[in-house]
């Protein structure tokens, strides 16, 4: 199913975020004249399709003690990137991997990672422990760290 | 760093936890959520309310991608002298394209993303970055993405 005119009025109601009250789908219904089983039905199908990633919070790193952020950046062998990838994103401490094209001869790292510690120590140590699971994989890394906020609106996909 | 600043205890822990793996979508969730976790419904609405106002939790409800709505998006970096740091930093700001913007500590020390109704809004958007700051924008849109199972410690 596309995403059509009732998507878009369920995604613009529910974009700050989903009523916390005991029945938030009636409340989305009720709010938007719409049957609660067509918006149920919506959710799910979106979710299915992956129109929505997922339902749940989303963290502030900051807030919960974990200052050290850092992007981590990886050179690894094309052929192998996917199954990497699936693997330096179950590691607890990473909150977005994904694969992005490299820029020759500018820019090697065709791997991101995103990791979060308490502490310089701790962030290293998640570097660490990525280099190991690479192993020979491992053509080159390097970390950055944001030394300022630039900009930042109110924008709210969740898919940076 | 030895100021407790903690905004949230170990059944605040798992309750986000518990949340990074998805919410139901059934008539009362909030009070399937409290029973898969052994609390209350209240609680777990009151424990969200306040993750929410104390800002331990930025939002909570879907998380839509842009891309699969018809829209585009982005990551681009670009490589700016410094001492023309803060004249570029003005021009990409301006674009209302540009949501997230952040200096980094690398040679490319200015990364941002962009967002757009179309592709080909995308195109033009980083073509006229270029343009009006005279510098290379490096585009990195994600390839793929890797499912992440981020965890906290409780």
């Amino acid at each position: 199913m596309d995403f059509d005119a009732i998507d878009l009025m369920i995604m613009r109601a529910t974009q700050a975020g989903l009523p916390l009250v005991s029945r938030p789908y009636h409340a989305i219904a009720e709010q938007l004249n719409l049957p609660v089983e067509l918006v149920m039905a919506r959710f799910t199908a979106m979710q299915k399709s992956g129109v929505i990633r997922r339902i749940g919070g989303v963290p502030n790193h900051y807030k919960l003690g974990y200052r050290f952020n850092g992007m981590t950046v990886w050179n690894v062998p094309d052929e192998h990137v996917d199954a990497l990838g699936e693997r330096i994103g179950k590691l607890p401490f990473v909150s977005h991997c994904y694969h992005r094209p490299r820029h020759l001869p500018d820019w090697n790292y065709n791997l991101f990672a995103m990791v979060h510690g308490k502490s310089q120590d701790e962030v290293n140590q998640q570097i660490a422990q990525i280099a190991t699971l690479l192993g020979d994989f491992n053509l080159g890394n390097d970390v950055l760290y944001s030394t300022k906020i630039l900009k930042k609106t109110g924008f709210r996909s969740g898919t940076i | 760093m030895t100021v407790n600043t903690k905004t949230y205890d170990a059944i605040d822990a798992r309750l986000i936890n518990h949340l990074q793996d998805g919410f139901p979508i059934c008539d009362a969730p909030y009070l399937q959520v409290a029973h898969e976790l052994g609390l209350t419904e209240l609680d777990v609405l009151e424990r969200l309310k306040n993750l929410l106002e104390n800002g331990t939790l930025t939002r909570f409800g879907a998380l839509y991608n842009a891309e699969r709505m018809g829209g585009a998006l982005t990551l681009a970096a670009i490589k700016v002298p410094e001492i023309d740091f803060e004249t570029v930093t003005n021009i990409v700001n301006a674009f209302p394209e540009v949501a997230h913007n952040y200096a980094r500590n690398h040679e490319l020390n200015m990364w941002f993303v962009v967002a757009t109704e179309t592709p080909e809004q995308l195109t033009e958007t980083l073509a006229a970055i270029e343009h009006k700051t005279g510098l290379r924008v490096y585009n990195m849109p994600k390839l793929n993405e890797y499912f992440v199972g981020l965890k906290l410690e409780a």
